[in-house]
């Protein structure tokens, strides 16, 4: 299926850099986002996939440059108002970070709690977005007692439950095998077409080739190449 | 809200040990404020019946006349704090020091004339009974023109005036103590609960909760530790002054006693709440700066 993307982009960044302390994590990165657009972010280990995701939900602020989300220049945005700019991202950690006391429906209904949904609302909306990841019958289980790949399933169930404009994905497929990595692939091509932006970082070529996109290489913390990929025919 | 209270008394339970020594100080505090409150409630409570006895002799000038001397009278009852106004005439203190002395009475009749001056008797309306307004009364009455002196008060009473202002400072200054100690407690606890929450309020805010939403179950939870310990707190005061009232009853309940009046029971639950609810925004402010 063609992908197209409309007009305006939704995240714009200028010459963004990311140091800490003395280590460049990120160096004068400059692209757009289009609305809508499926995006890879790749690149080796360490190349700063992680960091940029982090640089957008505001996870860590830029050392320099600016980054533009949705017209709001995350530089000037006051404190008390980012969490409206984290409720436009559903996102999935690298490493999860679920909540280990808390049961996996808890762990998915924060996101609608934080929002302020009516109870009933929280209640359907958690148990739809577990039955899309399969997770249904293990809502009431703590997720250190889940194995990787379901905990995984929980993260993706989460960042998807606030009907977000951005998913942010950080390697989504990184512990599961090829099988569990379509059904999460094919869930987020199934928002992305609904009209959500998707961002993925990942390492995985082959799975980029499955997808097909516009891919933003890095190497070092600097921009290497930014190129499209077709998708495979099937 | 009810979210937010099932959460802190979920949060409770899970810590209860913690919980049940944080409410247990509080308690202890509001005892120990609620003890000086109490004993201050009912020495006052004696103090103001026997200042129902005591009352300013204001003596006149000599050579008023009896239109003067009623004219005094009316702008004494004008007074404010001012209760019952009673002339006594010379003559009249004669007779009642006569009385008094009984057989030495013959003494008095060797007087060629009345030494007596004629005097106003003024007793205070209910609510001016307590010493300073009391003092200002007297001073006041002492200035006006027609008055040569004023008589009030007994020593005995004004030295447990003194002890009792002693004992409401030392009070006052416990209770501040007792407080703080209290605040610092839950503070203690809470800042204990956010340490081993931090994870969590870490995601929380990464899937935009709002500060409001993330720290209101720990403002909740200190109003709760707050509340529980005053209630617990006065419950165990109501105890300890049953206890003590019935023995005074026993002694032949020669002694007036009565426990907190409800507008400061209410007031010291309250401020054990507010006590909870500091101890949170200090840890609150602390723990959760960034
Ligand atoms: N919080 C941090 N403090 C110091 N260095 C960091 C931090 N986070 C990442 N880095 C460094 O920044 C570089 C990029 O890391 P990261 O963005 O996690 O890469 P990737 O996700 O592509 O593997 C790495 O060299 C890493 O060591
Ligand atoms: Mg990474």
């Amino acid at each position: 299926m063609a992908i197209e993307d409309s007009g305006e982009p939704i995240i714009r960044l200028f010459h963004v850099h990311k140091r800490y302390g003395a280590k460049k994590a990120l160096s004068d990165l400059s692209f757009e986002i289009s609305r809508n657009e499926f995006l890879f972010v790749s690149g080796p280990s360490g190349a700063g996939k992680t960091t940029l995701l982090k640089l957008l939900y505001l996870g860590a602020t830029v050392s320099e440059g600016q980054i533009i989300i949705d017209g709001l220049n995350l530089s000037r945005i006051p404190r008390r108002r980012i969490p409206f700019l984290r409720r436009k991202f559903g996102i999935i950690f690298q490493d999860y970070k679920l909540i280990p006391q808390r049961s996996v429906q808890d762990n998915i209904a924060i996101v609608l709690e934080a929002r302020g949904a009516p109870r009933k609302t929280i209640r359907k909306k958690v148990r739809s977005v577990l039955r899309t990841v399969g997770m249904e019958d293990k809502r009431r289980a703590l997720p250190p007692s889940l194995s990787g790949g379901e905990q995984q399933r929980v993260a993706v169930a989460r960042a998807i439950a606030g009907d977000p404009q951005i998913i942010l994905a950080d390697e989504p497929t990184g512990s599961l095998d090829a099988e569990a990595a379509e059904v999460i692939f094919e869930l987020l091509r199934e928002y992305h077409r609904r009209g959500a932006t998707v961002l993925v970082a990942t390492h995985d070529a082959a799975l980029i080739r499955r997808t097909g996109g516009r891919v933003i290489l890095l190497e070092g913390g600097e921009l290497d190449v930014v190129t499209t990929i077709p998708r495979l025919p099937a | 809200m009810i979210r937010m209270v099932n959460r802190a008394l979920k949060d409770m339970w899970a810590n209860r040990f913690l919980n049940a020594i944080t409410v247990v100080t509080v308690a202890l505090s509001i005892l120990i404020v609620g003890a000086f409150a109490l004993f201050f409630v009912n020495a006052s409570g004696l103090l103001s019946l026997w200042t129902k006895e005591i009352r300013i002799m204001a003596y006149l000038e000599p050579d008023m006349t009896p239109e003067a001397i009623r004219s005094l009278g009316k702008r004494m009852e004008g007074m404010p704090g001012v209760g019952d106004v009673r002339f006594v005439s010379r003559e009249r203190a004669l007779e009642q020091l006569r009385e008094g002395m009984d057989e030495a009475s013959a003494l008095l009749d060797s007087l060629e004339e009345n030494p007596l001056p004629n005097a106003y008797e003024i007793h205070m309306a209910e609510a001016f009974r307590n010493r300073e307004k009391f003092e200002l009364l007297a001073t006041r009455i002492a200035g006006l023109e027609g008055v040569s002196e004023v008589e009030y008060g007994q020593e005995w009473l004004n030295r447990f005036i003194r002890i009792i202002d002693l004992f409401r400072l030392v009070g006052i200054a416990m209770g501040a103590l007792f407080f703080l100690a209290a605040a610092f407690i839950v503070a203690n606890t809470i800042r204990l609960v956010l340490y081993s929450r931090r994870d969590e309020i870490e995601i929380m805010r990464l899937m935009g909760g709002a500060e409001a939403f993330i720290r209101g179950p720990f403002y909740m939870q200190g109003l709760l530790q707050g509340a529980l310990g005053g209630a617990a707190g006065m419950t165990m005061l109501f105890g300890g002054f049953r206890f003590v009232a019935d023995k005074v009853a026993e002694g032949g309940g020669f002694l007036p006693v009565r426990f907190l009046p409800d507008e400061m029971i209410l007031g010291i639950f309250i401020g054990s709440m507010v006590v909870g609810w500091m101890g949170s925004y200090v840890s609150l402010r602390q723990f959760l700066k960034a």
